[in-house]
């Protein structure tokens, strides 16, 4: 079975844009957001329209980092975590630009930035394309868990939901950072079916997806710079790292995840770090592709990292099923020469 | 028994029942929710055999105020009814003890919701 | 890897909670509720109640500090350390009850608040009934057979 696909025209990221909430501004990547509310309200009377205008925020910031319309926008593929993905439709409704909308639970922003560069990659005409992914702490909650102002305790596995959103604009032609490959992930068996340990449940995506790609590419993981994950937080990078030491011994090192690095792990009581598919979405926005674009990482292998369920499937007692995307991104300062 | 006697029978007659509870949610998957259907039936349980109304002379507001108490209070209900208005007494005499409190706590939310609005969480 | 293999290792990297100090503040948050009310009842009942109306009179009163405590927003900032200290007194009930009631708002009034405001009182009443009616059918056996 094939999986990789190689992009054959050039595909960059023209700009991007981080947009988040109270906790995201007072953690380590704070300063790098280019918008935070520090009530996550962004000026809205419910939740799931704060998340939405949360999305609108960070794709009108992203297209006027870069001078361009939304009328320069040929397609956009967006999505969330809220019922039939409406805070992106919500949100970016306003533009007129087509849409796509799709779910990946928090394998969204992979996915997102993966089907778009696979539609310019098979259209000749297309240009441009964006990518807009967002979760809200307090509209998750609400759908997934208890009531905001519910008094109960988090176990020491569970993640916290960002309250961040990322969007992309993808452009044809070369850049500062290049997609060069794109993989989806498989579903794989979490083996659990505890709702506040999604991280230990999308390990094994993670791993799969990991140990596909290096298999069939036949890459050097020395090539790589590094193994960015998209919200595995404590307990799934542990797992993870403990699997790539023995399967594919020196990646382990490489390893990083974006749960990790939203918090401070130490001061912000985040428990076992960041979930929800915004966490991906704005770390790779405020923080890795700027790393990229000014060739201080030259190759990262990017997945975000998806637990498959719903809040029935869990109360039914179902194992919850992770999934990995990736997406392997270049800077162009290297692959210029 | 002096005031101060009661105060400390309370105390730790309440804070061994809470804290059983957090054993129960801490090393098995019993949620909340179940943790709080569990220690009202219990309560019935603990009055229909007998025990809550000694437990209760002794420790006051340490079994009345945690569910357990709520539950008694149905059971109760449910004794004194069927006492005075025969086997439909089983159906009549739960709701109407528990009355108070649940008609209270319905109402409150209700006036919480027309005049609060929820503030997101923070860590 | 099969899944016994997988459950392992979540099991190994899972950290459990640190049940010792759960159980030191449940125990004096718990215990600390129940004064609260003891001390309420001492109260009442020296303002001339009885006994059982005094009793009844702090649960509306326990319930009522807790719900505004919940509409304020403090509650849950209490009870992410109090655990089951908050959970299971009356207060916990209380929150389970007000905090639905406030999430549903933007829902409406009908099949927001007032459906979803059952979601954990529902199962509490509904069980706390059906315990009942099963002890109410027992007791009047019982007291036929001439007990």
């Amino acid at each position: 079975m094939k999986r990789i696909t190689k992009i054959n025209s050039d595909i960059h990221f023209k700009s991007w844009a981080a947009v988040g909430g109270y906790e995201e501004r007072r953690g380590p990547l704070g300063e790098k957001f280019d918008f935070c509310d520090m009530s996550d309200k962004f000026g809205q009377t419910t939740w799931e329209i704060a998340e939405a205008e949360m999305g609108r925020v960070a794709l009108n910031t992203a297209l006027s980092k870069s001078g361009l319309s939304h009328s320069d926008i040929e397609l956009l593929v967006a999505g969330d975590l809220q019922n039939q993905c409406v805070a992106s439709s919500t949100g970016l409704s306003s533009f007129g630009i087509p849409f796509l909308g799709i779910y990946g639970a928090c394998s969204t922003c992979t996915e997102s930035i993966m089907t778009l560069s696979a539609f310019m990659n098979s259209s000749e005409t297309m240009q441009m394309g964006g990518a807009v992914t967002s979760s809200h702490n307090s509209a998750a909650e609400r759908q997934f868990r208890t009531p905001i102002e519910y008094g109960g305790q988090r176990a020491p596995t569970a993640q916290w939901t960002s309250t961040a959103a990322g969007a992309f604009i993808l452009c044809r032609g070369r850049g500062d950072v290049m997609i060069t490959e794109y993989m989806p992930g498989r579903i794989v068996d979490g083996s659990t079916s505890d709702g506040a340990n999604m991280g230990g449940a999308m390990a094994f995506a993670a791993f799969d997806s990991i140990y596909a790609y290096f298999e069939e590419s036949g890459e050097n993981p020395h090539n790589i710079d590094a193994i960015i994950t998209g919200d595995l937080g404590r307990v799934g990078s542990d797992i993870l790292r403990e699997m790539l030491s023995k399967e594919l011994p020196g990646t382990e090192a490489l390893h990083n995840d974006c749960g990790l690095l939203l918090y401070d792990m130490k001061n912000q009581d985040a428990h076992s770090g960041a979930s929800g598919c915004g966490t991906s979405a704005s770390v790779l926005a405020c923080h890795f592709l700027p790393m990229l674009a000014e060739g201080r990482l030259r190759r990262i292998l990017f997945l975000s990292t998806g637990a498959l369920m719903s809040p029935s499937s869990l109360l039914q007692g179902e194992n919850i099923y992770g999934i990995a995307p990736l997406i392997r991104l270049e800077s162009g300062k290297e692959t210029n020469k | 028994m002096s005031m101060t006697e009661q105060l400390i029978l309370t105390f730790i007659s309440g804070g061994i029942i809470c804290a059983i509870a957090q054993v129960l949610i801490d090393l098995t998957r019993i949620t909340p929710a179940r943790i709080l259907v569990i220690y009202v039936s219990v309560g019935v349980l603990l009055f229909a055999v007998g025990v809550y109304e000694p437990m209760y002379e002794i420790f006051g507001s340490g079994v009345s105020v945690p569910l357990i108490g709520f539950g008694a209070n149905i059971a109760r209900g449910v004794r004194e009814a069927v006492d005075k208005e025969g086997f439909i007494g089983a159906l009549t005499g739960g709701l109407a003890a528990s009355s108070a409190g649940i008609t209270s706590a319905l109402l409150f939310g209700l006036f919480a919701s027309l005049l609060f609005k929820t503030k997101s969480k923070r860590m | 890897m099969n899944s016994e293999a997988k459950k392992q290792l979540i099991k190994k990297h899972s950290p459990g909670s640190s049940l010792f100090k759960d159980l030191i503040l449940s125990f004096i948050f718990g215990g600390g509720i129940c004064v609260i009310g003891q001390l309420l009842f001492e109260l009442y009942t020296t303002l001339g109640l009885d006994k059982k109306l005094s009793s009844t009179v702090v649960t509306v009163t326990l319930i009522f500090i807790a719900a505004l405590l919940t509409a304020l927003g403090i509650f849950d900032k209490i009870a992410k350390h109090a655990g089951a200290g908050t959970l299971v007194p009356v207060t916990g009930f209380s929150n389970a009850v007000v905090s639905q009631a406030m999430d549903a708002k933007s829902e409406g009034y009908v099949l927001g608040v007032g459906a979803k405001i059952y979601t954990v009182a529902g199962p509490v009443i509904l069980f706390g009934l059906l315990s009942g009616v099963v002890y109410g059918v027992i007791y009047y056996i019982y007291s036929l057979l001439g007990g």
